[in-house]
């Protein structure tokens, strides 16, 4: 055999080879989930959530019923797809749970310190009431048009804001998002990273939370997912409700908009 | 307290088809918690799938069943509008049950 | 008691075991009896004492169709499906589900009466890569199919 026609073959092998490593690894999953088929535990954590919204608590003893999630008070179904937005009566944008903090400080009479007290489940933990009423209220937006509002100038800016944190670097590793999250193709172990910055990519992110989350028996949401990437990358907590959390969010979720949402999902 | 059980059973072909989804924590009784102290031991050890009072399935689980486990069965001789029933008992004495029609 | 008839049972206990007799003619030929919860099986540690405590080395048969996931993304929850080819293999009665690599191997065990399809699918623990079995017994006998999962480490997300 020719030497060069070895190494045309070797260049080919070598070449499909290292495509196989760096190709989307979406794929390999694909018949582990196949085998999960549709039946999600989330569904206690959704019953358990609605439950939650219309029981009397705090020291005003009142329900969550009055809540205005961004359609009118009490009007629950497809606020989640519209969020985060503008609020008037508090003149920030706001995500799902800091919209939470604001209807249990406000109807419930809760303090802050007690909503941001324990809003996650801790390890051993079996759900936090936050994780349950936004497991609803995301199931309530399920197949809904991502559509988080864009017309207000703070709304505007909010998206701003949230594109600079994502490719904002800080901490001990000089990470940011945009690190890890602004290429196609890549993968931890066998991890996929979505590329956020893309239409799809935030599409299959934004949609696909709160999730049930199997590692964890329990589900998580957006917010969560939000502050364990900044754990990971070493960076300060990121705090339930703040302007950093919705930026971020508010940026993935009009990268994604339009594509319909598809929580809670199922995840490892 | 919602139900703890999720049960869907539909007529296929020439058999009966059952797929519950149960809520317990399966814990193995290996696990710690944040402090640092050990998670008790809380699985599902005994379930039954009953059809019109009948006893189609018995199962008995280990630690190692998945946590807010899945159960699919399929018996033969069910009929639209029949009940099935899922009952389970778990080693701490706790039991649960839920049923549906079938379809 | 009454007169009593030459075969010695009165009109009143002749209705009383005739009604019995029906009693009886209408119960199912066999009630089905679940064998009691292996616990030796159960506690044991390795693939061997499993098998020893469920009655011995099962004997491979492809008549048990054994579907569980190539990689599971997790291993807390994998899915696992039994079914059996009556065909190749019939009066399945038992089905175990054994993770050969778990502290204690046996996951799940699964009896059915002769009305029940043997099949059964669950998800169950696998703490690491490695076999998984589906054993299936049929008049006191055990068969066994087996496939490996490999179970990954996650990365950071998802």
């Amino acid at each position: 055999m020719h030497k060069g026609f070895i190494r045309g073959i070797s260049a080919v092998l070598i070449g499909l080879w290292s495509a196989m490593l760096f190709s989307e690894t979406d794929g390999v999953f694909d018949e582990y989930r196949a085998m999960l088929g549709d039946d999600n535990p989330a569904i206690f954590v959704i019953f358990d959530g609605e439950e939650i919204w219309f029981t009397p608590a705090g020291p005003k003893s009142a329900s969550l019923e009055q809540c205005d999630l961004g359609l009118g008070p009490g009007v629950v179904e497809g606020a989640y797809a519209q969020l985060p937005r503008y609020f008037a009566d508090v003149d920030r944008v706001q995500d799902v749970e800091a919209r939470l903090e604001h209807c249990m400080t406000q109807l419930q009479g809760l303090t802050p310190a007690e909503v941001h007290g324990k809003p996650y489940s801790l390890r051993g933990d079996l759900g936090t009431e936050l994780e349950a009423l936004v497991a609803w209220i995301a199931d309530q937006s399920s197949g809904l048009a991502i559509a988080p509002m864009q017309a207000h100038a703070k709304e505007r800016a909010t998206y701003e804001l949230g594109e600079r944190l994502f490719y904002y670097r800080a901490g001990p590793h000089d990470f940011s998002c945009a690190t890890c999250h602004e290429q196609a193709g890549r993968r931890i172990r066998l991890q996929t990273l979505p590329n956020l910055t893309t239409h799809q990519g935030a599409a299959e992110a934004y949609s696909s939370w709160p999730a049930y989350r199997i590692s964890q028996g329990i589900v998580r949401t957006m917010g969560w997912r939000m502050r364990d990437c900044m754990r990971q990358q070493r960076m300060p907590e990121l705090i339930m409700g703040s302007e950093a959390t919705v930026a971020l969010q508010t940026y993935l979720a009009v990268n994604g908009a339009g594509a319909p949402m598809a929580a809670p999902g199922l995840k490892r | 307290m919602a139900s703890r059980i999720r049960i869907r059973a539909q007529l296929k072909d020439d058999y009966c088809e059952v797929k519950a989804l149960m809520r317990h924590p399966m814990e193995t009784g290996m696990r710690k918690d944040q402090s640092g102290a050990a998670i008790p031991a809380n699985f599902i050890e005994d379930v039954q799938v009953l059809h019109n009072d009948v006893v189609v399935v018995q199962a008995y689980w280990g630690a190692a069943v998945s946590a807010n486990p899945f159960l699919g069965v399929r018996f033969k001789g069910g009929a639209q509008g029949d009940v099935v029933k899922v009952v389970w008992r778990d080693n701490q004495g706790d039991s649960g049950s839920g049923e549906t029609t079938i379809r | 008691m009454g007169n009593l008839d030459p075969l010695g049972l009165t009109r009143r206990s002749f209705v009383a075991v005739s009604s019995a007799l029906f009693v009886v003619a209408a119960l199912p030929q066999k009630i089905w009896a679940a064998a009691l919860r292996p616990e030796t099986a159960f506690q044991a540690t390795t693939l061997e004492a499993t098998f020893e405590a469920l009655g011995g080395a099962p004997t491979v048969s492809d008549g048990i169709v054994f579907s569980t996931p190539d990689i599971a993304e997790n291993g807390a929850v994998v899915p696992v499906r039994i079914e059996i080819d009556t065909s190749v293999l019939s009066d399945v009665s038992k089905i175990y589900v054994i993770v050969e690599k778990n502290p204690n191997p046996l996951a799940a065990v699964f009896q059915v009466p002769p009305n029940t399809q043997p099949y059964a699918e669950t998800r169950v623990k696998v703490a690491q890569t490695g076999n998984l079995y589906a054993v299936a017994e049929a008049n006191g006998q055990l068969y066994m199919m087996q496939r490996e999962t490999k179970v990954t480490l996650g990365g950071c997300g998802g």
